[in-house]
């Protein structure tokens, strides 16, 4: 009689089973997604056929539109469309007064460091307007693919800030999905390009989109791909182009600036047509209806619009110089630039950057797509379909990060262009006797006075011992992981007390109220929250429980003796009963309990896999 | 995992010297972080992550200090038990002080200069080949050092900062000089 083989549970999953992941390019005007396929990179089209999903939402009382048709409401219905919220993601309702008078929004409330946009369907924070096109981006890949989406790797511009990534990644949770990583957009082309042309050196990746411009330059070496610097300006892009022209036909047709919300939107629309027209042709003609039935007629030509944009080139010129001298390259060790985003399709951009660099821009790949198209190889990558694989992206943070120190000043602490993860301890003493707590304000940007800079954080380190004035020695660490955020620790080191830390974002969304949020988009959608955290943490359990056993299949006999081998083991079966079963809470600490007695093999893993890379080298090649 | 103990040359499998090779020292780094860095572990346990977020911090800042000779130097030092000040102490030599100074001066008025873009290229030469300069004199302090060697190697890093600090200043002005030019 045959014996039935019975999988033990848990392990019936092979170890290579095709995890299903993908990148969304996350753009101020479109947005994508996209994914690996047969070992193959493409977007994904909706049912129509369109790959590009305009970002923008419309809020009404009777649901939400996303997309192509909230877009055409926005003319008719500006107040509760909302496009371009990148703009506004992660930034304060003091931006909002230099931007503001450029959107065509109802901002309200400023009980919160969050700025919200009034609509018929409530009050509205640009965290959630992104969150619904992440939504229906990773809806459209799943439905592509056919089941859920394991993780997901969303493209940022390189010099957002730590507010503004924090806020995109918060963005992420209430869409419910899970980020392997944030990667800057430039990084994600390069990317797309490197791999496919199998490019190696020095190059430039010129990214002008909607509402931003990356400058990053690059250093291609086998696989490796490491950011040199990075620059730009997260409030340049099309938008800005579109504005130029809009003032220019305000002037000629004799418009003041008291326009109505209606007509701002026109505008803009109609200076968009006129300036991609004059990509193609070197005159166009513009027609904008004016309130009463009235209409105003003229005509742009290339050189004309050329003149009213150049301002704006220069100032991405100015960024491109800066972020070759931090890179230490100079512009002939250059191999290529290659071109990325909507705005590097005008003829004045192209012909600009191939004057600075001296070389013909690249523009032989879909800048639209090349950025979703790299965030898919690596979310592939990072959702683990391809172990062993040789690429690695060494990215930098954009801007210094410093603290406030006397008389108003930051004392840069990481400077910019360090590559990331990156940590950095400054100590601190207490200034009177018995001082228990410590206030410090962590600020972001190069300039010398903090209130020049970006305010990011203001944590309080409390439980301090007890001690004279100047004898405390807090250490205080600050970590930059590599998705470009920061996290804080501290400890009093004489006495080895750890100093509790309260953090207090200066323009994100707190904890409490993405709690809040989620706990809203939830009870809307009907689903019971209990279960769904449950969920998450089976999720996360399996996680855990498939990881360890992969790592069992390839090193356990070697690096575990039999008895540590059943310490794991027996680990192993605990965590997989109690995830059968157990509550959330019980899930949680069984997994904590797991890493607390597999640490050790953990640890032993990484010291191994560190000393055979090393050993390929040895000591005798520094001899000769 | 990585012992935090080990110091940065070890760390990298290379002798403990003054003199490092650039392409090898960047292609362990590529190495170990092939192996250490975060996106190896994306979809590990919090653990792996964590350590892995460590690990990778730890192994960047070991190669910004091997990589620059100035922070090399200074590490080496502080390696020898030769810890320096660094915002406080200051070279006395006035030969070299004199020279700072006609530098800085060269700098600041060329601002008002006409051409300036050629003038900066120059001190920017000049700037860096007193760096190369003390970079080999540093060396030599280093090859089997004793105490006279240590505290000569901590007289020349003084000067190096010195220079370090007027080339940043340089660059400044190129930025300040070049936005202008817009
Ligand atoms: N043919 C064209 N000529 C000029 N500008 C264009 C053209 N096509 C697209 N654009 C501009 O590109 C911008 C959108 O670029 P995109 O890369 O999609 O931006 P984002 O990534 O910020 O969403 C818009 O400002 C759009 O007007
Ligand atoms: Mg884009």
């Amino acid at each position: 009689m045959a014996l039935l083989q019975i999988a033990e549970p848990g392990q019936a999953q092979a170890p290579h089973q095709h995890r299903l992941s993908a990148g969304i390019d996350l753009g101020t005007t479109n947005s994508l997604v996209a994914t690996v396929r047969s070992g193959k990179a493409e977007t994904l089209p909706d049912p129509q056929g369109r790959h590009l999903l305009p970002s923008v939402v419309r809020y009404r009382q009777s649901g939400i539109e996303v997309g192509y048709e909230a877009k055409q409401s926005e003319v008719d219905d500006p107040l509760n469309t909302i496009s371009s919220a990148k703009r506004l993601i992660g930034r304060g309702v003091d931006d909002i007064k230099t931007l503001g008078s450029q959107l065509p929004y109802d901002f309200v409330g400023q009980q919160s460091s969050v700025p919200r946009i009034k609509t018929e369907a409530g009050d509205i924070s640009p965290v959630e307007v992104s969150a619904e096109v992440l939504r229906q981006l990773s809806e459209r890949a799943e439905g592509t693919l056919g089941g859920p989406l394991e993780g997901v790797v969303i493209t940022v511009p390189a010099y957002f800030d730590e507010a503004q990534r924090q806020a995109t990644k918060d963005a992420a949770k209430l869409a419910g999905l899970h980020v392997l990583r944030l990667l800057n957009e430039p990084t994600a082309a390069a990317v797309a390009y490197g791999l496919d042309k199998g490019a190696e050196g020095v190059h430039a990746i010129y990214d002008l989109g909607g509402g931003t411009f990356d400058i990053s330059i690059l250093r291609l070496n086998k696989g490796v791909f490491e950011v040199l610097a990075t620059g730009g300006d997260s409030a340049l892009g099309g938008d800005d182009f579109d504005r130029c022209v809009a003032e220019w036909i305000m002037q000629q047709a004799g418009l003041d600036e008291n326009v109505s919300p209606g007509m701002v939107k026109r505008l803009m629309q109609a200076a968009c047509t006129a300036k991609e027209a004059l990509t193609q042709t070197e005159q166009t003609d513009i027609e904008v209806s004016i309130e009463a039935g009235e209409s105003w007629q003229g005509s742009l030509s290339r050189e004309q619009f050329n003149s009213l944009v150049d301002p704006l080139v220069t100032k991405s010129m100015m960024a491109c110089r800066r972020t070759l001298r931090d890179a230490g390259v100079s512009v002939d060790e250059v191999q290529e630039v290659v071109m990325v985003g909507g705005s590097t399709r005008v003829p004045r951009v192209r012909e600009k950057v191939g004057e600075l660099f001296n070389t013909k821009p690249l523009v032989d790949i879909d800048p639209d797509r090349v950025v979703a198209v790299g965030a898919a190889i690596q979310a592939d990558i990072l959702v683990g379909n391809k172990p062993g694989d040789e690429m690695l992206l060494l990215d930098v943070i954009p801007l210094s990060l410093g603290i406030e120190t006397m008389g108003g000043l930051s004392e840069k602490l990481i400077s910019r262009n360090t590559t990331i993860p990156v940590a950095r301890a400054q100590e601190f003493t207490t200034f009177k006797d018995g001082q228990s707590a410590i206030a410090i304000h962590v600020v972001q940007g190069e300039r010398e006075l903090v209130a020049d800079c970006r305010s990011l954080a203001r944590f309080e380190l409390r439980g301090i011992p007890p001690m004279v004035a100047g004898a405390a020695r807090i250490r205080v660490t600050f970590a930059v992981d590599a998705d470009g955020l920061l996290s804080v620790s501290a400890i009093e080191q004489s006495s080895g007390v750890q100093a509790n830390i309260e953090v207090k974002p200066s323009y994100g969304l707190t904890d409490q109220e993405i709690e809040t949020m989620l706990r809203d988009s939830i009870a809307h959608a009907d689903q019971d929250k209990q279960a769904r955290s449950q969920r998450e943490q089976q999720v996360e359990a399996e996680r855990v429980i498939e990881a360890l056993q992969a790592a069992l299949a390839e090193d356990g006999e070697r690096l575990l003796d039999a008895k540590e081998r059943q310490q794991v083991d027996a680990a192993l079966e605990t965590l997989r009963n109690v995830s059968k079963d157990g509550d959330q809470e019980q899930i949680k600490n069984q997994i904590a309990e797991l890493e607390k007695s597999c640490g050790f093999y953990v640890e032993r893993r990484m010291n191994q896999s560190i000393q055979q890379a090393m050993s390929g080298h040895s000591v005798d090649e520094f001899e000769q | 995992m990585l012992d935090f103990s080990k110091n940065y040359f070890d760390l990298f499998g290379l002798p403990v010297g003054y003199i490092v090779d650039a392409s090898s020292l960047a292609d362990r780094y590529r190495d170990l972080q092939r192996v250490v860095h975060p996106d190896r572990y994306a979809n590990g346990t919090e653990q792996e992550r964590r350590l892995s977020v460590q690990g990778a911090s730890l192994i960047n800042e070991a190669f910004e200090t091997l990589k620059d000779p100035v922070a090399r130097a200074a590490y080496l030092l502080s390696l020898h038990g030769v810890e320096m000040d660094a915002q406080n102490e200051s070279t006395q030599d006035m030969a070299f002080l004199m020279q700072q100074m006609e530098l800085r001066e060269e700098l600041e008025s060329l601002r008002e200069q006409a051409g300036p873009f050629e003038t900066l290229l120059d001190l920017s030469g000049r700037i860096n080949k007193q760096i190369t300069d003390l970079v080999a004199q540093i060396a030599m302090q280093f090859e089997t050092p004793n105490d006279e060697q240590l505290q000569e190697a901590r007289e020349i890093l003084r000067k190096m900062r010195f220079l370090q600090k007027l080339r940043s200043e340089t660059e400044r002005v190129e930025a300040e000089l070049e936005d202008r030019l817009n």
